[in-house]
């Protein structure tokens, strides 16, 4: 009797148990969605930060390789970061300051420009890394998937650190000068911002464009040079004649680095419509240069 | 029922290949000005550059359920490698549609993201982030990744300094670790000494038993018979066989034979086919000791090459050997050096030479074929290399050389040499163990 029952029972186990997974199955066609979905992509695609931000700490570690390399069997290590731009600020300041004797509405030269090298170097250090970071990193491209963006957006972060490393020379040389800030240096943190926004829109292009076009990477060099003459480092805008301010102004370097100027020493002759130009120029070239991007990369394990 | 867990559907990936000129798949915007003129002008008069259309993948479609161990097989070129990239999501495809339930580890290689710069620690952060693993995951497996890679002490060592072992054992390591519910795998087990392919192994085989989804892409034949319970076979880009892996493998072994060894197989492709051409390889076929042509021999047989070549360049002299590529780790057995003269040949001179194995005693498994020949002194270019010729060698089981205690579904090794055990001691035995036994 008990063995005919146990099967019986079993069977009807394997009856509810199958209905059940019918039953589960059949919702799964409507709940069950799939992962990832892979299909070819035509156009515009979206930004997908949702990923991206899961990808966040890939992000941070990978900036933080960036630094390490930078550090890593060098003899003078952090003096580099400390030395290159106090040079370039002193040759500055003997040359424009001294010898074509250009204003510094009033402040000692070597701090007027200071402020404006370390901004702009840090914009110059992430072009100069982000643009060529596909090509070097195109091992990880062609072997493992992650957001595209994580690459040329670690640049901006590692470039960071030396950042902060000329802003405490700042200190140091404003507290020489006994120049003392004022509310304005709270400010300090939004130019960054904006020198960040404007430096990874611009690395967004010239990264994707190289892939495509290797003499990208020839051009960097220039571009930054003529760049940088074209920008208040070396000078400040006030020898920029009135009437060709705001032509000057589409220049979306000149906001982050008089924008520096302003909230460190306090006066400059930066305007807000020169502001606003360049708040502008600088998101709408960060938002066009992440969807451009994004519409190249799927092509980059197969050219890069 | 099983859950799909990757269900890919008429998969197509093409690449245009300009016919003309051989160049880069990137250009440089000077090239494109340039061009420009000459670009416009064809346009305008309907004629564009000749782009030849290749397909890695022509409409693969597939279920893979929940759990299975799934192989690709196919020989170099018909799309495994392709395949794995658009479901990695590296690539897209051009056509078709593929659903992914779960999460995914792909392992296309073995270190990827490492930098030699970096210590052992910082690389198994940075490998991996890249592989898709948060910051706090990693820290949570931190020691138990250290340990299986074996390199405790020099966790904060660069590994440059690592031998090639640790390397890779690291590498494997932490993407051992990563726990996907769908790992797709390349060919990445081909490194490392033998004792940790074991390891790998053994870890595959956990990911399998624990209900996880393989997806194993090889032409190591010896390899997936051993891991997976289903395979594909892809050729030219679509799939020619779906099922239980033996029935795959059959069909494969027996479309490898019937293609037979071609001499020109991979002239164009480095990997299999190296040298200067100053001598070249004309003719290969493989024989029984009775002259008829077959692949497949039982353990002790005789096994003949015959072998033709050609000199391109004059030489001084020409020498032959043969190995045979085996297991996991490709490693190889090779015949001796055979010299076949030592005089000076003008350019244009042939020959053929018959090679015996009168007694090929190794283990039963596919054996890709390694044909190497050189001028008497072998130089740096006058040489050639058919590499991982394929249709394989196979050894069945049986034969006059198969012993009696030989187990075929051992794993390892290439030979298995006959043993003799006598019992000097009897086996000693505690009284009272044996009465409670009884």
């Amino acid at each position: 009797m008990a063995a005919g029952l146990e099967p019986l029972r079993i069977e009807s186990t394997n009856l509810t148990v199958s209905a059940t997974a019918a039953a589960s199955a059949g919702q799964a066609t409507t709940t069950r969605r799939p992962t990832v979905i892979i299909q070819p992509s035509r156009g515009w695609s979206a930004l997908n930060l949702r990923e991206l931000w899961k990808y966040r700490d890939l992000l941070m570690i990978l900036a933080a390789r960036d630094v390490k390399l930078r550090y890593k069997q060098t003899a003078l290590g952090v003096t580099w970061v400390v030395m290159q731009p106090l040079i370039a600020a002193a040759i500055f300041t003997v040359m424009f300051g001294r010898f074509a004797k250009l204003p510094s509405e009033g402040h000692p030269y070597i701090l007027y420009v200071f402020a404006a090298v370390a901004v702009w170097n840090y914009f110059a250090a992430v072009l100069q890394r982000a643009g060529n970071s596909l090509i070097t990193d195109s091992r990880l491209i062609t072997k493992v998937y992650f957001p595209r963006l994580a690459i040329p957006l670690a640049s901006t972060f590692s470039a960071l650190i030396d950042l902060a490393v000329s802003l405490c020379v700042l200190g140091v040389l404003m507290a020489f000068y006994s120049a003392s800030p004022s509310w304005r240096i709270l400010t300090l943190p939004l130019w960054i911002g904006l020198a960040a926004i404007t430096a990874t829109g611009v690395s967004l292009w010239l990264s994707a464009l190289n892939v495509r076009y290797r003499d990208f990477v020839h051009a960097m060099p220039f571009l930054l040079q003529v760049w940088m003459l074209a920008s208040p480092v070396a000078y400040g805008t006030a020898i920029v004649p009135a009437r060709w301010r705001l032509v000057y102004g589409l220049n979306p370097a000149v906001a982050f680095i008089e924008g520096t100027r302003w909230a460190v020493l306090g006066s400059s002759a930066v305007t807000a419509s020169m502001v606003v130009i360049a708040v502008t120029l600088s998101i709408v070239i960060f938002i066009g240069g992440a969807f451009f991007f994004r519409r190249v990369e799927r092509g980059f394990a197969d050219t890069v | 029922m099983k859950e799909t867990a990757i269900r890919a559907e008429g998969i197509s990936k093409s690449y245009q290949i300009a016919r003309a000129l051989k160049r880069q798949p990137y250009r440089t915007l000077q090239e494109e000005v340039i061009a420009l003129p000459r670009t416009l002008w064809k346009r305008a008069r309907g004629r564009t550059e000749k782009l030849e259309t290749f397909w890695a993948l022509n409409d693969v479609t597939f279920d893979v359920s929940e759990g299975e161990v799934v192989g690709i097989v196919g020989r170099n070129g018909a799309g495994k490698s392709t395949l794995l990239k658009i479901l990695s999501r590296i690539t897209e495809p051009t056509y078709g549609r593929a659903e992914i339930y779960g999460r995914v580890g792909a392992l296309l290689e073995v270190g990827t993201g490492f930098h030699p710069e970096l210590t052992g620690r910082e690389n198994i952060y940075l490998s991996g982030a890249i592989l898709g693993m948060r910051r706090s995951e990693i820290a949570r497996r931190f020691e138990e990744i250290v340990s299986f890679a074996e390199v405790e002490q020099f966790i904060d060592t660069p590994t440059k300094r690592y031998s090639s072992g640790m390397y890779t054992r690291l590498a494997f390591a932490v993407a051992a670790h990563l726990e996907p519910e769908i790992l797709l795998i390349d060919e990445v087990l081909a490194v490392g000494d033998s004792a940790f392919q074991k390891k790998c192994l053994g870890k595959m085989e956990d990911v399998a038993g624990q209900g996880r989804t393989v997806f194993f892409v090889s032409h190591n034949t010896q390899a997936v018979r051993q891991l997976c319970t289903r395979c594909i076979l892809l050729e030219h880009g679509r799939v020619v066989a779906d099922g239980a892996t033996d029935a795959t493998l059959a069909v494969y072994n027996q479309r490898l034979r019937e293609m037979r060894i071609d001499a020109e197989t991979g002239t164009n492709n480095p990997e299999n086919r190296r040298g200067s051409g100053a001598i070249r390889f004309t003719g290969v076929s493989v024989e029984d000791i009775d002259g008829e042509e077959r692949y497949g021999f039982k353990m002790g047989e005789t096994v003949r090459f015959r072998l033709s070549y050609q000199l391109n360049e004059p030489m001084r002299g020409v020498t032959i050997w043969i190995a045979l590529r085996s297991g996991i780790s490709r490693e190889i057995v090779t015949s001796a050096r055979h010299v076949v003269t030592t005089n000076s040949l003008p350019a244009g001179a042939t020959g053929t030479v018959v090679i015996d194995f009168p007694d090929i005693y190794i283990r039963p498994g596919e054996y890709p074929l390694y044909l190497h020949i050189s001028e008497a002194v072998p130089t740096k270019t006058n040489y050639d290399v058919l590499d991982d010729l394929t249709p394989p060698l196979v050894i069945a089981p049986g034969g006059p050389r198969m012993h009696q205690n030989f187990d075929p579904a051992q794993p390892l090794g290439v030979f298995s040499l006959p043993s003799v055990m006598t019992i000097e001691e009897p086996i000693q035995q505690d009284n009272h163990t044996a009465t409670v036994n009884a």
